[in-house]
C-alpha cells in the first residue's frame, strides 16, 4: 500500500497509470465491443478518412475499418510485448542470480556466454532467429524475450554480487542455511524488486522492439495485424492517406510513453535511495533561510561561530543537527569539537564555508565570522574566493575525497591555481614543495601517483597539503585520522601539530576521540545532539568534566595499560534530532537529572573569566 | 613451523587449530597462466582453553578477519585443521560449524536481511540447526531477548528501524540461537558509539558467563581487546607476532611491533609523538620479503631479520614473540 | 597502453568465436534445405543431391562449421543466390552506408545527450531540467520508423526542405551536399530513441558524482563551480557513460535497420531483412557476421576510451 501512494504522489507515473490501465481494459474487453470485423476487407471503402459513417478512424487499403484493426492490434501487441518481458525477465533474472551467487567459475561461464549474445547488435540476433524460425509472431516474440534475456541476466547479476557479499547471506550460512533456501528466502526477496524495476523500464521497449519486427513484415503475418503491421501496411500509402498510419503509430507512442511514465514511478517508489531524497545533487553553496538577522560582530577572533543553527528538511521532518553553537578560534590554536555521530559536529564545521549538502540541508540562523567578515549569507563568488584559500578543509576518508581520475599533483595544482595566477610549472613547483613539506619522501615520484596508488596514510598527507596549498589561515579538519591505522594516525597528528607550529595556523579539529582531543587540541568543545554541552580548555575539562556528559563519556572508553575491566557504560541513545525533548537533551540518560533539566531550555552558563562553560543546571564541578 | 603457544591451562580445549593458513589464489583469464597468490594468512597455530576470552588484534589488511572466517567454515583454509570440543570439522562447511560456533559481525545493519522481521531472523538457526518446534523456538527467542536485553515486541519489526547498538545485540541474539560453545566477535563495537560501545561489551561479558561461552574478540582498537581479552594474539602481515596475557602484553610488549601499536594509540595524558618515521616500507603482499615481515620498519632490525624468517618462541612465562631481537623490560 | 589494446583484441577472439558458432548454430536450425529454395522448381531429387555435395551440406555440423569458418577467414563468405554476386562484396558495399548513417547518428546522440544529461542534473528540478526531462520522455518513447515516417510527412513532402528518400539524387547528385540533404532526416530520426537513452543516463550519472566526496573537496578547495560540473564531475559520470555510449551504439546500429527501410537507405539492414524475406541464407550468414564482428572491434575501442579516462582500470 505504501508503494502505491508513493506511486501515486508523482504526478507523471499516475498519469501513466491511468492511460495504461485504460488501455489494457480496452484492449481485455476488446472481442466485446461492438466493432466491426478487422479482418472483413471492401475494395470499395478503400482509405476512407477519419469520421466517416461507420468508420470513426476511416479505414485501411484494403476498406478495413482502422477502429476496429486498431483495438485488435492493440491487443495483440500489449499481449506479445508483455509475454517477451516475462520471459526474458524470469529466464535473465534465474541465470543473473545464479551467476551472482554462485560466482566464480559458474559465474565466469555464464557471464561468458551472456557477454558472447550482447556483442551483437540486439536487432541481428533478433532478424538472425527470425531468419532461422521464419517470420511470424510467435517467432518474433521468441526473438524479443531471447535477446533481452542478457540485459536481465547482467543487470540482476550485478546485483546479486554485491548482495551476495553482504554479511547476512554469511549469516544464513552459519545458520544452517542450504544455497537453494539463502536464494530464495533471503536474495530474492531482495532483488525482487530491482526485477520488477527492469520490467517496468524494459516492457515499453519490448513492445516497440515486437511492433518493430512486424512493421518489417517479419512478426505477424496477415491478415492478423498488430500495431506494428498495421504501421507497415500503411506505410506505402504515407503521402496519399497518412491517417492509416497515423493511427497505429500513435497508438505505439502512447502505449509505450504511458509505460515509460509507470515504469519511472515503479523505480522511484521501489528504490530506497531515491524514496529518502538521497538523489538529490548538492548545490555549490548551503541554502541559507536565517530567521532573525545576523548576530553583531564581537571580538576580534580570527574566526568565530555565532549562534549558528543548521537543520534539515527531508520531506515533513526536520532535523535539527546543530542548535546555537558559539565557538572561536585564534591563530595558532587548535579548537577540539568532540561528540558522537549525530551530535552535529561535523555539519557545524561544514557549516562555515556553506558545505552542507543542500537540499536537505539549511542554515536557519547565525553568523560565521572570518577576520569580522560573515560568511553565512555571503555570495557564492565571495565563498569561493575563501575556501582553501582563507579556510581549507581536511576530510575523514582520503579515499573517497581525493578525485579518483585525477593524478595528486594536478589536484594541488588546481588548488593552487584556482586562487592564484601562476604558470603550470610554477604551480608544479609548488606542489612539489608542499608535497615535501607533508614529509612525502620522495615528492618527485609521487606527485604523478593517482590517489589508488598511494597508501591511506600518503593520500591523508595529500590531503593535508592540498589544505596548505594556499597559506589558510584556519584549517578545519573532520575526523581526519578517523578512517587510518593506528601507527598511521599517530603520524598524521603529529604532523598536523608540527605544521600548526609552524605556520601559526588555527585549527579546528573534529574527532570522537579523546586521545586524540588530549594530545592536540589546547581547547575543546563537547557536542551533544546539536548543542555544545561544555567547553574550556582540553587539560581542564579532562581532568575536571563538568557536564554528566562529557564524564561519562570519558568513563565509557577504556584506556589502554589498564588490564580488563567492567566499563561504565550509558543506559540509553541520544535522542533523535527531529524530536528533541524538552530541556537538557541528555536528561533521558543522566542519573542526575532533576524535574527541572526536563523544562524550558538550559543555557550555556561561562566561568566569569570565559575559559570554561556549561550547559547543566547541576554541573559535576562547579566552575567559578 | 611454529611452536604452539599453550598457557599453563587445566582447561579443557574449546578450539585447536594447527598450521591454518590461507593463499588467495589470483587465476588467470583464459590465456594467460594463474599467477602466484598472495598469503592472506601464514599457518598459525593456537589452543583456546574452554572459557577464555582470546584477542585477535592488528591492523587493516593484517589477515584477522579472513582468519575469523576460516575458524567458522565461511572460508576454506588451503592448509590445517581445525578441531572444535576435540573433533575435526569439515573446514569447508559453515552449516557444521554453526551449532559449535557462531559468528558476530562487525556491521550489525549490513548482517541483518533488510526484507526479513527479526522474528524471522531469530527463527532460522533454531529451526535450521536444532530442528525446533514453533514452540520451543518461541520459549528459547524470548529467554534470548531478555538476556541480550531487547524488548519482545522488536520481533515484528524490520532491521532498518534499529539504531546500530540495537542491531548489534539482535546479531549477538541471533549468534546466541544456535547455542554455539564459541563466538566470534568481529570488530563487534568499532561500528558503534563509544557510549553504545561499552552497553554492548558489558553484556558481551555477561552473556560469556551466562552461557559458559568462549569468545575469540577481533578488532584494531587496543584499549577495547584490553578490557575485554584474557589473552592477546598480535598479528602483522598474516602473521603471528606475539601472543601474551593482556595485562601485560602492551605494558611490557617483546616485540617491536607490539611496542609500535602501544605507542601510537593517542592516550590521554601521554604527550604526542610520532613514534615512527614516515618513509618506512610496507611489505607488498604481492612479494614478501624473505625474513621478518617487520623487518622494513624495525628500527632494531639487523641481517638475519631480512633472510630469517623468526618462529614463535617463549619468552618469559606466558609470552611469545616472533622475533630474532625480542624488547626486554 | 599499447598492451592494453594487445591484450583486448587477444580477448576479442573468443567472442568473435563464440559469434561464428551462434551464427551458425542459428542458421543450422532452419527447416527444410537450402537446395530447395535455390534451385525452386528445378529441385529434382538428382539436382538437390548435387547442390547439397557442391555446398558440403552432407558433410556432419561439426565440419560443415570448420569449412564455412575456413573460408570466412580467407574473407569467402559465399555466394548470394538472390543477388547472384559474393556475398562479401555485397556486404561491404552496403555496410558502407550504414555506417555513415549510423556513424553520424551516433555522434549525434552522443553529443547532444551528455549535453542535455549534465545540463538536466547541474539545474535539477529548474525549468532547464524539466524541459529536458518532458522532451527526453517523448524521444525515448517515439519508434524511430513512425518518427521517419512522420517527418517524410512533414518535411520532405508538405515542407519540400529535404528529399523524400535514398542517399543520393538520382540525377546530378553523389557530392557532399547531396548527401548531407538526404542523411538529414533519417539521421535525425535515428538518433532521437539514443540520444534521449543517453540524456537519462548521464544525468542519473552527473547526480550520482555529484554527491561524491571528491565533489565536496574540489568546492572545499575553492575550485569554479563551472569546472567543478564540466570538469570533476562530468569526467567520473563519463566513467559510468562511456559502457552506455557503447551500448547504444549497438541500438543505433540495430535502428538503422528499421529508419533504412522507411527512408530507403541503400544499407546493411535492408539487405538483411530482403535477404530474410528471400530466405538467402549465406547472404544473412555473411550480413549478421560482418556487422557483428564490426561491433566487437568498435566496443574494443570503447574499453580502450575507458582505460584512457580511468587510471583504475588494469592496462
Amino acid at each position: 500500500m505504501a508503494f502505491l501512494k508513493l506511486l501515486f504522489r508523482n504526478k507523471l507515473a499516475a498519469a501513466g497509470l491511468i492511460i495504461m490501465g485504460l488501455v489494457v481494459v480496452l484492449a481485455v474487453l476488446t472481442p466485446w465491443l461492438p466493432l466491426l470485423d478487422p479482418d472483413v476487407t471492401a475494395t470499395g471503402d478503400r482509405f476512407k478518412p477519419p469520421f466517416s459513417a461507420g468508420h470513426l478512424l476511416g479505414t485501411d487499403h484494403l476498406g478495413r475499418d482502422l477502429l476496429s484493426r486498431l483495438m485488435w492490434g492493440t491487443r495483440l501487441s500489449l499481449m506479445v510485448g508483455f509475454a517477451a518481458a516475462l520471459i526474458a525477465a524470469l529466464l535473465g533474472s534465474t541465470v543473473g542470480i545464479v551467476a551472482g551467487y554462485f560466482g566464480g567459475r559458474t559465474d565466469n561461464i555464464i557471464m561468458r556466454a551472456v557477454d558472447m549474445l550482447m556483442a551483437f547488435p540486439y536487432i541481428l540476433l533478433a532478424l538472425a532467429i527470425v531468419a532461422a524460425l521464419g517470420p511470424g509472431l510467435v517467432n518474433a516474440l521468441i526473438a524479443v524475450a531471447a535477446v533481452n534475456i542478457p540485459f536481465f541476466a547482467r543487470n540482476i547479476r550485478g546485483v546479486t554480487v554485491s548482495l551476495a557479499r553482504r554479511e547476512f547471506i554469511d549469516a544464513a550460512k552459519l545458520a544452517g542455511m542450504g544455497h537453494l533456501r539463502i536464494i530464495v528466502f533471503e536474495l530474492l526477496p531482495n532483488v525482487a524488486p530491482v526485477i520488477v524495476i527492469a520490467m517496468s523500464t524494459t516492457v515499453g521497449w519490448m513492445i516497440l522492439e515486437t511492433a518493430g519486427l512486424s512493421f518489417l513484415g517479419l512478426g505477424s503475418q496477415p491478415p492478423q495485424a498488430d500495431l506494428g503491421s498495421m504501421l507497415g501496411e500503411a506505410r506505402s500509402a504515407l503521402i496519399t492517406s497518412p491517417h492509416t498510419s497515423a493511427v497505429p503509430g500513435l497508438m505505439i507512442f502512447v502505449i509505450v510513453m504511458s509505460i515509460n511514465l509507470l515504469g519511472d514511478g515503479v523505480r522511484d517508489a521501489l528504490d530506497p535511495r531515491l524514496r529518502s531524497g538521497a538523489l538529490t545533487r548538492p548545490r555549490a553553496v548551503t541554502q541559507i533561510d536565517r530567521q532573525q538577522p545576523a548576530p553583531e560582530a564581537d571580538g576580534a577572533s580570527l574566526l568565530a561561530l555565532q549562534d549558528l543553527s543548521t537543520e534539515f528538511r527531508v520531506a515533513k521532518r526536520t532535523y535539527k543537527a546543530v542548535r546555537h553553537v558559539n565557538l572561536h578560534v585564534a591563530p595558532g590554536e587548535c579548537l577540539g569539537v568532540i561528540g558522537e555521530s549525530g551530535s552535529g559536529k561535523s555539519v557545524t564545521a561544514l557549516s562555515i564555508m556553506g558545505l552542507v549538502a543542500s537540499p536537505p540541508g539549511v542554515i536557519t540562523g547565525g553568523a560565521g565570522r572570518f577576520e569580522g567578515q560573515d560568511l553565512i549569507g555571503a555570495s557564492y563568488e565571495t565563498l569561493r574566493a575563501m575556501r582553501g584559500d582563507k579556510v581549507a578543509y581536511i576530510f575523514q576518508d582520503p579515499l573517497s575525497t581525493l578525485h579518483p581520475l585525477y593524478r595528486v599533483g594536478d589536484q594541488l595544482c588546481e588548488a593552487i591555481r584556482s586562487h592564484h595566477k601562476v604558470t603550470a610549472r610554477e604551480a608544479r613547483t609548488r606542489a612539489l614543495e608542499l608535497l615535501a613539506a607533508v614529509r612525502i619522501p620522495n615528492p618527485e615520484s609521487r606527485i604523478d601517483n593517482y590517489p589508488h596508488e598511494m597508501s591511506g596514510g600518503m593520500r591523508q598527507r595529500v590531503s593535508i597539503a592540498m589544505a596548505l596549498a594556499n597559506d589558510p589561515e584556519v584549517i578545519i579538519a573532520d575526523e581526519p585520522t578517523t578512517a587510518l591505522d593506528v601507527t598511521v594516525q599517530a603520524q598524521i597528528l603529529s604532523l598536523l601539530n608540527d605544521l600548526r607550529r609552524e605556520r601559526q595556523l588555527a585549527i579546528i579539529f573534529i574527532t570522537h576521540d579523546f586521545g586524540v582531543v588530549a594530545q592536540l587540541c589546547d581547547r575543546v568543545a563537547v557536542m551533544y545532539a546539536g548543542q555544545i554541552v561544555e567547553e574550556g580548555p582540553s587539560q581542564a575539562i579532562l581532568d575536571r568534566p563538568a557536564h554528566p556528559y562529557a564524564k561519562r563519556l570519558m568513563a565509557c572508553v577504556p584506556d589502554l595499560g589498564q588490564g580488563r575491566r567492567e566499563l561504565e557504560a550509558i543506559p540509553g541513545l541520544p535522542p533523535a534530532v527531529d524530536r528533541l525533548p524538552d530541556g537538557c537533551a541528555f536528561a533521558e540518560r543522566c542519573n542526575k537529572a532533576s524535574q527541572a533539566c526536563r523544562v524550558g531550555s538550559i543555557e550555556l552558563v561561562g566561568t566569569s573569566d570565559g575559559r570554561r562553560a556549561v550547559r547543566c543546571l547541576d554541573p559535576e564541578e562547579s566552575l567559578s | 613451523m611454529t611452536q604452539t603457544p599453550e598457557r599453563d591451562d587445566q582447561r579443557p580445549l574449546a578450539l585447536k587449530i594447527e598450521g591454518v593458513s590461507k593463499t588467495f589464489g589470483q587465476p588467470g583469464g583464459l590465456l594467460q597462466k594463474a599467477r602466484p597468490g598472495v598469503r592472506a594468512v601464514q599457518p598459525v597455530t593456537l589452543s583456546i582453553p574452554r572459557g577464555e576470552t582470546l584477542g585477535l588484534v592488528g591492523e587493516s589488511g593484517c589477515g584477522k578477519s579472513t582468519l575469523a572466517r576460516m575458524l567458522v567454515g565461511l572460508l576454506e583454509p588451503s592448509s590445517g585443521r581445525i578441531e572444535i570440543d576435540g573433533k575435526a570439522l569439515n573446514t569447508g562447511d559453515p552449516a557444521a560449524f554453526g551449532r559449535l560456533i557462531q559468528y558476530v559481525f562487525q556491521d550489525p545493519i549490513s548482517s541483518l536481511n533488510p526484507r526479513k522481521s527479526i522474528r524471522q531472523i531469530m527463527e532460522t538457526p533454531l529451526k535450521r540447526l536444532h530442528a525446533m518446534g514453533r514452540k520451543d523456538r518461541e520459549a528459547r527467542i524470548r529467554e534470548i531477548f531478555d538476556s541480550v536485553n531487547l524488548r519482545e515486541e522488536f520481533l515484528d519489526r524490520y532491521p532498518h528501524e534499529f539504531s546500530g547498538g540495537q542491531a548489534q545485540r539482535i546479531g549477538i541474539a541471533r549468534a546466541l540461537a544456535a547455542s554455539p560453545q564459541i563466538m566470534i566477535l568481529d570488530e563487534p563495537v568499532s561500528a558503534l558509539d563509544v557510549s553504545v560501545q561499552a552497553q554492548v561489551l558489558n553484556l558481551l561479558a555477561r552473556l560469556k558467563e551466562t552461557y559458559d561461552l568462549t569468545y575469540i574478540f577481533i578488532t584494531h582498537d587496543l584499549a577495547v581487546v584490553e578490557a575485554v581479552s584474557e589473552r592477546i594474539v598480535v598479528l602483522y602481515f598474516g602473521s603471528v607476532v606475539e601472543v601474551g596475557p593482556a595485562e601485560n602484553i602492551f605494558k611490557s610488549p617483546r616485540h617491536p611491533y607490539t611496542k609500535l601499536l602501544a605507542s601510537s594509540a593517542p592516550v590521554v595524558g601521554r604527550p604526542l609523538a610520532a613514534p615512527e618515521q614516515s618513509h618506512t616500507e610496507l611489505p607488498d603482499p604481492l612479494n614478501p620479503p624473505p625474513g621478518c615481515a617487520f623487518a622494513g620498519r624495525c628500527p632494531r632490525a639487523s641481517q638475519p631479520c631480512r633472510t630469517i624468517a623468526p618462529p614463535l618462541t617463549p619468552i618469559g612465562d606466558e609470552q611469545f614473540a616472533a622475533c630474532h631481537f625480542p624488547l626486554e623490560d | 597502453m599499447t598492451s592494453y589494446i594487445l591484450k583486448r583484441l587477444i580477448a576479442a577472439v573468443p567472442v568473435l568465436l563464440g559469434i561464428t558458432v551462434i551464427v551458425f548454430l542459428i542458421m543450422a536450425m532452419i527447416p527444410g534445405d537450402p537446395a530447395t529454395a535455390i534451385l525452386g522448381s528445378y529441385a529434382t531429387p538428382e539436382n538437390v543431391a548435387r547442390i547439397n555435395r557442391d555446398l558440403g551440406l552432407d558433410k556432419p555440423l561439426v565440419v560443415r562449421y570448420f569449412i564455412w569458418l575456413g573460408n570466412l577467414v580467407t574473407g569467402d563468405l559465399g555466394r548470394s543466390f538472390s543477388l547472384n554476386r559474393p556475398v562479401l562484396d555485397e556486404v561491404l558495399e552496403r555496410f558502407q552506408a550504414t555506417l555513415i548513417l549510423a556513424g553520424v547518428s551516433f555522434v549525434l546522440c552522443a553529443i547532444l545527450g551528455i549535453l542535455a544529461g549534465v545540463v538536466s542534473a547541474a539545474r535539477q528540478y529548474g525549468l532547464a531540467d524539466k524541459l529536458i526531462t518532458f522532451v527526453v520522455l517523448i524521444g525515448i518513447s517515439i519508434p524511430s520508423f513512425f518518427l521517419g515516417m512522420m517527418m517524410i510527412l512533414t518535411f520532405a513532402v508538405n515542407l519540400r526542405w529535404f528529399p523524400v528518400s535514398g542517399m543520393y539524387a538520382i540525377y546530378g547528385g553523389g557530392d557532399l551536399p547531396d548527401l548531407l540533404r538526404h542523411l538529414a532526416m533519417p539521421a535525425t530520426a535515428l538518433s532521437v530513441v539514443a540520444t534521449g537513452v543517453i540524456a537519462r543516463m548521464s544525468r542519473s550519472a552527473m547526480l550520482e558524482v555529484l554527491r561524491q566526496d571528491y565533489i565536496r573537496t574540489a568546492r572545499a578547495k575553492g575550485v569554479h563551480e563551472r569546472k567543478v560540473i564540466m570538469g570533476h564531475a562530468l569526467r567520473s559520470a563519463m566513467v559510468s557513460i562511456i559502457p552506455v555510449l557503447g551500448i547504444q551504439a549497438g541500438f543505433v546500429l540495430s535502428g538503422a535497420v528499421y529508419v533504412e527501410i522507411v527512408f530507403q537507405w541503400p544499407g546493411v539492414g535492408r539487405m538483411l531483412v530482403d535477404a530474410i524475406l528471400k530466405r538467402d541464407i549465406l547472404l544473412v550468414q555473411g550480413g549478421v557476421v560482418f556487422v557483428a564482428a564490426c561491433y566487437v572491434l568498435f566496443n574494443i575501442c570503447v574499453d580502450v576510451a575507458q582505460s584512457l579516462l580511468d587510471p583504475r582500470i588494469k592496462t
